[in-house]
């Protein structure tokens, strides 16, 4: 790839970090470094607050019947712990913060399309997530579960129309980072960066942006429609007055799916990148690769109604969505086997990054498979809105895109903060969260299979030992966490300097300084290979 | 502050790009993608509409002739002649025609007021025979039969206001350009915002053009 | 040799989890026989396909790995080949699961002529259930073995669902709408009803029984209320207890399984009516001013007519019991009420 050369007698360039100082040349910062990082520090906060909610939704576990909260509180709680984990935390995570960071870099460019829409969606998502906290802190929390069902959400009397409206402008924010990006990748890719020279968590970026565009302004329709149907009671999705609420679930559905690999494909990506890297040996099968995402992401369009086979939609729609639901299993199946392959005859180094993508591989495997028996129209019945469903979809997104977001940060930290990490430590704080994940959620998928009902407050005592396993999990990944937490602020003082290329990396993000400087590039790079030209070396 | 411009050929543009064209290009591109956006959000309300008549086409038929066709099909005219107003005022700017610019916007910004004057007569109107969403509607106002018909009344003041929500922040996006524009801020050289506002207001207008037949000329 | 023994390790979990996680519910439908054979399935193809990536993953880390000195990596961008097996092999295999899960799908919902039915009505917290003759129940139902059963199910408020895990099988159960559910029961005795889609407070107390019984003793049932062999879970003792109930503990049984614990406890803290501790004998303050003494009377008319006199401070949203309560039992929650000082 391009080698940078940094001219002759040019005075040092500062660093992004320290290129400007206070916190106003934060706030209104242009950089999609700075917008990034901010962002990386935001919904990690959100990250912390939705996973003091699981503890405590843990907890109340341990017992039955009320242990230390009542059903309101758990009622509001799990609504909270999910509605924060995915619009405030896992929806951003990955694309605002690290895609943010990482995609001009990558293709050579020197910020995003649009700088300045990009500080306004980080804004606007600042005040969706301050509406949701205000109705949190002030007002009376919002107890319908993150899916919002009408008309319980309706009826009910917490403060729902204001999430709503947060979820509305997160979704907002989420559009125009999509949009942003999406121009990004087709206007300002450096000279010889074709499409199929562009690294795969560009390409990954690229099909969720589409998804981001498409998808979420539906979901902000809806949440104007149950704003309104609270407000003035317009009924189209209340029974008593004629409407349909159901069709509610049509249209959550329709982009909350699509949602889901919204928060998946990113972490594909990164897996993509995490491999072949630590192997040495070029991504197997990068076309495949590249073009399943968008296959994943045309396909997710068409399979929303596999949430709803208990819901009184007909027979037939249950039956069509359950074959497309299937298809859109098959390009996944196909980046499994194509990592895998990757690693043969490589030269394998077993770091924190490379712990978490091989990681990945296994949970989300799990995931994925679990979620072939939700597909399946006869099992579904039986398993859906179980423990089941819980266990898949934490799978996927905790086991899946957390782990890739963790194997990502691990890698690009000495990219981002000029330091290196712990290595030691961190692959302590791995192992914790490896196995205290494992501990939470396998149980519930034999819960589930035996009948335990989710967003339960009381349950059935002959699950009360499968539920205190899974609490202790919970404990288990919270050292975790806390180990990763405290090993990568450390290396922010005291880690050793990071050089330009601590891992050998062949994607332009290797070639500038460690941390960039402001405008990333001090001449403009050309292309001239493939992002994992790794030859063939001796050990 | 750090972004800075560059400058060749006395064309201004930001520095992540080659050249003002590149730029251009660029905003023209996220403007579509934002337009799709659009349109996405308009076809979740398109879909409750479209599910709703499948169920309730007898319904559909006897509330859309509350409506008032004429006032309908004027506003749909006043609306297409504004967006014909529009696209000369942008190529105006574009050939550095500033005052005929100027006077076009300021037609298209009266054609949407007086879109947005019928549409208020429109809608007292419906206030006064009770023709209103959800359990607002009163059939012993306006006789009307089907116990459904409320739903129709709900998509239609949802979807026009909706609409009319857009009209407003075109509008606002018109007064802008008009005040740049007279500020001597557009030439052939950098006419962004001018082309930006233009397709914007052409969506608003093309999203009228479908409402039209579907609320208020149900065969 | 470390290696080999992790690997046997987790083949090892594997295994152990496999046993565990096959359902070990009671098969209580024809249905149960069928969707347990395809989880069964997908449980077996899932741990083939994990153990086959994971073996893949941990033997090419252990070969490869950096310290496996003396030998060159190799330069290999893809096979065809191999994508298109491992596109077609997982379509075949996925395909397979769908039609599978299809056939299973279409046989739960024939509708079949001449099948007892019973309407059931979910409402925030309870079922109520009503028969072609007129009979009606709360909480608990009866049903006849061996004969093609269809529930016709709707709601009064919000969207609940009623899930029968030892039949397979759940519905939701939606406003303004009627659903069924048909399955013939295979398996005498009691199978649990959850109410499994979220629907406030009370959701995970929406419980109820289901009775399955010796067609002759539905019958019975069916024409007196009374079914051989069977207590109403109402006035089940502690297993074993030989003591006959006392009209307090029978209350507090019929509370619990009437649902009026969903709204109402014993302790004294609010749910979503009045705690009923110590209201006996006092002066409530009703709605509208007002004053009530309660009483025996008070709070029977309490129950069986909720919306004659509503306690200040509450809404009118409590349901009316008539029909649904039996003078013995409604006694009952009287003297278990009047118990709770
Ligand atoms: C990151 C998010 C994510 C991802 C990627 C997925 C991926 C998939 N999901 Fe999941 N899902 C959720 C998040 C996600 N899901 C959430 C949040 C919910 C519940 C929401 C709620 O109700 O609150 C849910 C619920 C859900 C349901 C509804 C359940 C119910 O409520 O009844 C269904 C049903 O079909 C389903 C199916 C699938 C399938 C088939 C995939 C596929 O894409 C998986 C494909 C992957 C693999 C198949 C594994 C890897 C492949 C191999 C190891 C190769 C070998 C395989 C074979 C040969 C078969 N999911
Ligand atoms: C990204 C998505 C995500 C993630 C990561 C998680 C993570 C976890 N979830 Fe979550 N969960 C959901 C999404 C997610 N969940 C959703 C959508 C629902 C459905 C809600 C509904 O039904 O409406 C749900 C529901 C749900 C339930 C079911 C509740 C019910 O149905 O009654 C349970 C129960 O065990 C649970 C547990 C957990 C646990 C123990 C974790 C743990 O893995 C959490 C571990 C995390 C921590 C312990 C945080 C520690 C972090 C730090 C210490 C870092 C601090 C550092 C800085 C600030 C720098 N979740
Ligand atoms: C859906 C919730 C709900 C259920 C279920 C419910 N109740 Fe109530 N109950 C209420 C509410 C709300 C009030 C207060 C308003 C009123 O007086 O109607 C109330 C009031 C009462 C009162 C009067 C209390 C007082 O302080 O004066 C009695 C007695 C009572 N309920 C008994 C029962 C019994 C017995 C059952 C079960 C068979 C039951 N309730 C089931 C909601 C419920
Ligand atoms: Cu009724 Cu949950
Ligand atoms: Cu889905």
């Amino acid at each position: 790839m391009a080698s940078i050369t940094v001219p002759h007698g040019h005075t040092e360039h500062k660093d992004y970090i320290h290129e400007a100082d206070g916190i106003w040349s934060w706030l209104t910062t242009l950089d999609h470094k700075r917008i990034g990082l901010m962002y990386m520090v935001t919904t990690m906060i959100f990250f912390a607050a939705g996973g003091f909610f699981a503890l405590a939704l843990r907890l109340e576990h341990w017992t039955p019947t009320q242990t230390i909260m009542t059903a309101g509180t758990y009622n509001k709680y799990f609504t909270l712990h999910g509605a924060i984990m995915v619009f405030l935390f896992i929806i951003p995570s990955i694309p605002a913060a690290l895609g943010n960071f990482m995609l001009p870099l990558m293709i050579g460019a020197k910020d995003v399309a649009f700088p300045r829409l990009n500080l306004a969606s980080y804004y606007i998502f600042l005040a969706g997530a301050g509406l949701a906290l205000y109705a949190i802190v002030f007002g009376e929390g919002v107890d319908t579960g993150w899916t919002f069902y009408t008309p319980y959400s309706i009826k009910t009397g917490s403060s729902v129309v204001l999430v709503v409206s947060g979820v509305f402008l997160a979704g907002f924010s989420s559009i125009f980072t999509g949009l942003n990006f999406i121009a990004t990748i087709h206007k300002l890719r450096a000279p010889g960066m074709t499409f199929h020279r562009m690294p795969l968590f560009v390409w990954a970026t690229y099909a969720t942006s589409i998804l981001q565009v498409m998808a979420t302004p539906v979901i902000g329709i809806t949440m104007v429609l149950l704003a309104m149907e609270r407000f003035l009671h317009i009924g189209i999705f209340d029974a008593k007055l004629g409407g349909d609420p159901v069709l509610f679930q049509h249209f959550f559905w329709f982009y909350s799916h699509p949602a889901v690999y919204i928060m998946i494909l990113p972490g594909m990506g990164i897996i993509s990148e995490l491999i072949p890297v630590f192997a040495r040996k070029p991504i197997f099968g990068y076309r495949a690769i590249a073009y399943s995402s968008l296959a994943i992401a045309a396909i997710s369009f068409l399979v929303w109604g596999h949430h709803m086979f208990v819901s009184g939609q007909s027979d037939f729609a249950n039956i069509v969505f359950s074959l497309l639901t299937v298809l859109v299993a098959v390009p996944t199946a196909i980046k499994i086997f194509n990592w895998t392959a990757t690693l043969y005859k490589g030269n394998i180094k077993l770091d924190t990054p490379m712990l978490y993508a091989l990681g990945f591989i296994f949970l989300f495997s799990i995931g994925g498979l679990t979620g072939l028996f939700l597909a399946a129209l006869s099992v579904d019945v039986h398993l859906t809105e179980t423990y089941f469903v819980v266990a898949h979809f934490h799978y996927v997104m905790m086991g899946g895109t957390v782990m890739a977001m963790l194997g990502g940060f691990h890698y690009w930290w000495p990219k981002i903060f000029g330091k290196m990490y712990p290595e030691m430590i961190s692959r302590v704080g791995w192992f914790f969260v490896f196995m205290g994940f494992n501990t939470i959620f396998l149980p519930q998928f034999w819960m589930g299979a035996h009948g335990m009902p989710r967003r339960y407050y009381n349950y059935p005592p002959q699950f009360q030992l499968a539920h205190q396993i899974s609490t202790v999990g919970s404990w288990i990944i919270l050292i975790g966490f806390l180990i990763h937490t405290f090993a990568l602020l450390w290396s922010l003082k005291y880690g050793a300097k990071a050089p330009n290329n601590p891992w050998g990396g062949k994607t332009l993000e290797w070639t500038v300084e460690s941390p960039p400087t402001m405008h990333n590039f001090h001449e403009q790079p050309v292309v001239t290979a493939f992002p994992y030209e790794y030859k063939s070396e001796r050990v | 502050m750090s972004n800075p411009t560059g400058a060749a050929g006395g064309r201004v543009f930001a520095h992540h790009f080659d050249s003002a064209d590149h730029e251009f290009d660029t905003s023209k591109f996220g403007m579509w993608l934002f337009l799709v956006t659009e349109v996405m959000l308009f076809g979740g309300l398109f879909v409750a509409y479209i599910i709703f008549r499948n169920l309730y086409p007898e319904m559909y038929r006897e509330c859309h002739h509350h409506l008032n066709k004429v006032m309908g099909a004027t506003n749909t005219l006043v609306l297409i002649f504004s967006s014909w107003t529009m696209a000369r005022a942008v190529g105006m700017a574009q050939r550095n025609e500033r005052k005929k610019s100027l006077q076009l916007m300021a037609v298209t910004l009266v054609c949407a007021a007086i879109f947005l004057v019928i549409k208020y007569f429109e809608y007292r109107h419906k206030f006064e025979e009770g023709l209103l969403p959800g359990i607002h509607f009163d059939p012993s106002l306006n006789g009307i039969t089907h116990p459904k018909a409320d739903l129709f009344f709900s998509l239609y003041f949802m979807m026009t206001g909706l609409h009319g929500i857009h009209v407003l922040i075109g509008m606002s996006l018109i007064g802008w350009i008009m005040v740049r524009t007279s500020k001597n801020q557009f030439s052939d050289k950098y006419y962004t915002p001018v082309e930006m506002v233009g397709l914007y207001w052409h969506l608003v207008d093309l999203i009228w053009i479908y409402l039209f037949p579907l609320l208020y000329l149900i065969a | 040799m470390l290696k080999r023994l992790g690997i046997l390790g987790v083949l090892n979990v594997l295994g152990a989890n496999a046993y565990a996680s096959m359902i070990n519910l009671p098969q209580a439908s024809e249905m149960a026989a069928r969707v347990d054979s395809l989880y069964d399935f997908l449980f077996w193809l899932s741990v083939v396909a994990l153990t086959g990536t994971t073996i893949a993953l941990l033997l090419f880390v252990k070969k490869y790995h950096r310290s496996q000195k003396g030998r060159e990596t190799a330069y290999i961008l893809g096979s065809h080949t191999l994508e298109i097996t491992w596109t077609v092999i997982p379509l075949l295999i996925m395909l397979f699961v769908f039609a599978w899960g299809y056939k299973d799908y279409v046989f739960s919902r024939l509708d079949p002529p001449g099948a007892v039915e019973v309407n059931v009505v979910g409402r925030q917290w309870l079922w109520n259930f009503e028969y072609p003759n007129g009979r009606k129940t709360m909480n608990e139902f009866y049903l006849p073995k061996g004969k093609p059963v269809k529930l016709i199910l709707t709601s009064e408020d919000v969207i609940h669902s009623f899930f029968l895990p030892n039949m397979r099988t759940k519905t939701d159960v939606v406003p303004g709408m009627y659903v069924y559910l048909a399955f013939t029961p295979t398996l005498v005795g009691d199978h649990p009803v959850y109410c499994s889609m979220y629907c406030g407070t009370g959701h995970s107390d929406m419980l109820a029984t289901l009775h399955v019984l010796e067609p002759a003793d539905y019958e019975t049932w069916l024409q007196t209320g009374k079914a051989p062999g069977i207590v109403p879970a109402a006035f089940h003792g502690s297993e074993g207890d030989a003591k006959p109930l006392s009209q307090a503990e029978k209350g507090a049984a019929v509370a619990a399984s009437k649902g009026c614990i969903a709204c109402h406890t014993a302790d004294g803290t609010k749910k979503i009516g009045p705690s009923w501790k110590g209201i006996y004998g006092t002066e409530e303050a009703l709605e509208g001013g007002g004053k009530a003494k309660v009483d025996e009377n008070y709070i029977r008319e309490s129950i069986m007519t909720p919306t004659a006199k509503i306690v200040k401070g509450f809404p009118p949203s409590m349901p009316p019991f008539a029909g649904l309560l039996n003078d013995e039992e409604v006694n009952a929650l009287i003297a278990y009420i009047k118990s709770l000082k």
